[in-house]
């Protein structure tokens, strides 16, 4: 069928095999014993200076070791207090914060609103080369008014700006940024969070452990286990027979087929997470010359296509079909919108209608996504006349054709940053900027409004008006949100967040 | 003899240049790399900032030239990925790289030349039965599905050895003897035939009517013939043992040479992949060349002696 059925195959003969060896023996659990966590990664994590990475695991480890003015609950929802003890708007482009006194480094060294001022001035200039712009590009400059108060001038209005604060932005201690810059800090990683760097072979392992002198009053206190060890471990297979064998806690991103075999061996949890899958339809692509660019066609190529039985067979877990170009858990992302059902006859209908009657071909390309998913896409059109031809591709080569309008189809994911507000994702896709293929000014003035108001319910209803334009001229046919499937060992606590950033300070032993 | 080594030395750096330059090119052909290393997450401008903080909206002659040049006064640049100097990335994981392939080849070859000689002095016979089986299923027998058995039976069930990572030296012996049974049947396979063909000789037929003992007919005679092909045919399986275990040091979480070179290729991280193309061809390039001189000396007839 597809070249991933004998990794499938195999992945499943060696869970198999391992889960018999319990039935051989005992295995050992390390973890629980020495109150070490140990971990297992699949990639291996970036340098620790968070603001020029991008891939979720190193940023795991950075969330552990330092902190942000700010910190969301993410079960709440609710923005508190972490290193600021108080904040507020004092202009329609000035935020100040109060700091939190007797808050330490792990280097000894004492927090104060000049490690803010240092850290935040440094990374938003071009020459430091911060990963995401959108991260840093809505600061204008940082002052201390105070030891214990500083100011951010705004460079902009920006919906975003207290979400970014949450613990996205890291507070370095300014004497030893100022010397040693970001390779210093990847280097020596130095924080206030609630674990310590103690050693590390970047990209190969990392040990931390429990900072004895983490502050009080930290939305991230209570960390009860005294060391992390992470490792990279490329096989998924490996991890499987390491934690099954005791010597691993935790791993993630498990397959959701060997998610299914493993659960009868070990703790699996499957929870939802901010990443969604998409189908970028392009009307402006391919000089607005091809069948995409017919609203009807659009309409008939998501009615074509069964999502449910797609998500259910290639998803599983915790993912749910959607029918908006957001996820329902991000504020703005609105709910109330025409549902596309499953409906090949209607997809048809619509097809004859725009001219189509005997199909047309198309190409479309995928970029980290699974093969099998797309080849049920195109058997579903394929049943409707439509011959989609499938080109997987690296995600930088895909999103270079879609912004070299050379693709009418595109589909791949979005994480929003594991931010939950409409704002991360659908100003990228329809704000007017590189990404937007389908340039409706209409759509970019209330995405500009939504983004930048301060009036939750201003956004909300810009947003809203966006949502439905986007799904009734069916510019995006939305897939699922995914799942991340942990496997725990057994005696471990672990509570999963949408935003795909582990917690550990908050796990414990059963 | 000099002349001849000269000569060799110059093709291998004309084959190191034209390897790296293909290699260069090709890399930019796979994608754009500043949307790489921009991320999925990066936008456009993200993209358009790193293209031109890395240097690639020079064109790409100007970027070669530019990287071989310092290539040649010993500077790999920065990796782009860890930002830190590509020769120390490389230091770090070079080593394990070398005892996984060098263990693995001394063992391929331990095993194997013996394996080869008693297989060719019985052909047909039990040895040789075994021998075959051994070879056809190293040969079959995927080494990422080896690898994964011999953990779960060796490391899981049994206890008996470490499944993953070289932090002690029994993390290397599953997948120094799953690499080696991998490499081992080529080499078995060339003695055999080589041993065969020498036996049948008129110069050992003579050498065993004289009434000579066998060791010394096989030892002394024989094998020396025997070993030209297996000398040629084992640099190229120690290079492709170094440069070829990406799989085994992904099952085994080894972090050597060659997963760094994957994972460097799937992030765009063109300083690292550009400085291990060039390490490993100019090490290919190396094997053979002693391979050559070896048989030279080996065989006096290669050299043009008469």
């Amino acid at each position: 069928m597809t070249h991933h059925t004998p990794k499938y195959f195999l992945s499943g003969a060696v869970a198999l095999a391992a889960s018999l060896s319990f039935a051989a023996g005992t295995p050992a659990m390390a973890g629980k014993e020495d109150n070490t966590l140990n971990v297992a990664f699949a990639s291996e994590p970036e340098p620790l200076d968070t603001y020029k990475i991008a891939g979720r695991e190193g940023l795991i480890l950075a969330r552990h070791i330092f902190d942000g003015l700010l910190y969301k609950n993410l079960d709440t929802g609710e923005i508190v207090p972490a290193l600021a003890e108080s904040w507020e708007f004092t202009g329609p482009l000035t935020m100040e914060f109060t700091l939190r006194k007797g808050v330490k480094f792990h280097n000894g060294a004492e927090f104060t609103a000049d490690d803010v001022v240092e850290t935040l001035n440094t990374v938003i200039t071009p020459e430091y080369g911060t990963r995401y712009s959108i991260s840093v590009d809505w600061i204008e400059s940082v002052e201390k008014l105070a030891d214990d108060k500083v100011r951010i001038n705004m460079s902009k209005p920006f919906a975003g700006a207290v979400e970014m604060l949450a613990d996205a932005l890291p507070i370095y201690p300014h004497e030893f940024f100022a010397e040693n810059g970001s390779e210093g800090m990847a280097a020596t990683p130095i924080g206030t969070g609630p674990y310590k760097l103690v050693s590390q072979e970047p990209g190969i392992r990392y040990e931390m452990e429990r900072f004895a002198d983490h502050y009080e009053g930290s939305p991230k206190s209570g960390a009860t286990i005294d060391k992390i060890i992470v490792r990279t471990m490329p096989e998924m297979n490996t991890q499987y027979a390491e934690l099954m064998s005791g010597d691993l806690d935790w791993i993630w991103r498990i397959p959701p087929d060997q998610a299914t075999q493993l659960e009868s061996r070990v703790q699996i949890i499957s929870a939802p997470i901010m990443r969604i899958g998409y189908v970028g339809f392009a009307p402006e692509s391919l000089g607005g010359d091809s069948p995409i660019a017919d609203k009807r066609v659009r309409q008939a190529l998501i009615h074509a296509t069964n999502r449910a039985a797609i998500t259910d067979a290639f998803a599983g877990g915790a993912s749910k079909v959607l029918n908006t170009p957001c996820n329902p858990a991000q504020f703005g992302c609105e709910q109330d919108v025409t549902v596309y059902e499953y409906d090949p006859e209607k997809a048809r209908a619509l097809l004859a209608e725009a001219g189509y009657e005997d199909g047309f071909e198309m190409e479309m390309v995928f970029a980290a996504m699974p093969r099998p998913t797309a080849e049920a896409i195109a058997a579903d059109l394929a049943k409707v006349g439509v011959t989609l031809i499938l080109n997987e591709q690296q995600y930088a080569a895909g999103i270079g054709q879609w912004r070299a309008k050379e693709l009418p189809a595109f589909f791949s994911n979005w994480g929003s940053y594991g931010i939950g507000d409409t704002a991360f994702i659908l100003s990228n896709f329809f704000g007017g900027g590189d990404d937007d293929l389908v340039q409706n000014p209409e759509l970019a003035e209330w995405l500009t409004v939504a983004d930048s108001a301060s009036d939750r319910d201003v956004r909300a209803e810009n947003y809203s008006m966006a949502v439905k334009k986007i799904v009734d001229e069916a510019y995006w046919m939305p897939m699922y949100n995914f799942n991340v499937n942990y496997g725990l060992a057994d005696d471990l606590n672990f509570t999963p967040h949408p935003d795909e950033f582990a917690r550990w300070w908050n796990s414990s032993w059963k | 003899m000099l002349g001849y080594i000269s000569k060799r030395l110059l093709v291998a750096f004309c084959v190191c240049a034209t390897v790296s330059a293909i290699s260069f090119a090709l890399m930019f052909l796979s994608g754009d790399p500043a949307i790489a290393i921009a991320g999925a997450g990066g936008r456009a401008q993200d993209a358009e900032a790193v293209r031109i903080a890395y240097g690639f909206d020079r064109p790409i002659v100007t970027q070669y030239l530019d990287w071989i040049g310092s290539a040649l006064t010993g500077d790999l640049g920065r990796s782009i990925y860890f930002n830190v100097p590509v020769t120390e990335i490389i230091g770090n994981r070079v080593g394990v790289t070398l005892r996984l392939g060098v263990l693995s080849f001394l063992l391929a070859l331990v095993v194997a030349v013996p394996l080869g000689i008693a297989a060719a002095l019985r052909p047909n016979g039990w040895i040789d039965r075994l021998a075959l089986v051994l070879a056809v299923t190293g040969q079959a027998i995927p080494s990422f599905w080896l690898g994964l058995m011999a953990i779960v039976v060796f490391g899981v069930w049994y206890g008996w050895v470490p499944i993953s990572g070289a932090e002690t030296w029994q993390g290397y012996i599953l997948p120094v003897i799953v690499l080696s049974y991998y490499a081992m049947p080529a080499m078995m396979r060339i003695t055999r035939s080589g041993m065969i063909d020498v036996l049948a000789t008129d110069y050992i037929r003579a050498a065993r009517a004289k009434g000579l003992p066998m060791g010394t007919v096989i030892f002394r005679h024989a094998l020396r013939n025997a070993v030209l092909p297996l000398v040629s045919l084992a640099a190229v399986q120690l290079g492709l043992l170094l440069s070829g275990s990406i799989v085994i040091e992904s099952v085994f979480a080894l972090n050597g040479l060659g997963r760094l070179a994957w994972e460097s290729l799937l992030r765009s991280d063109l300083p690292v992949v550009q400085a291990i193309i060039l390490i490993l061809s100019l090490l290919y390039v190396l094997l053979t060349t002693l391979a050559d001189i070896l048989n030279a000396v080996l065989d006096p007839r290669l050299r043009g002696v008469s």
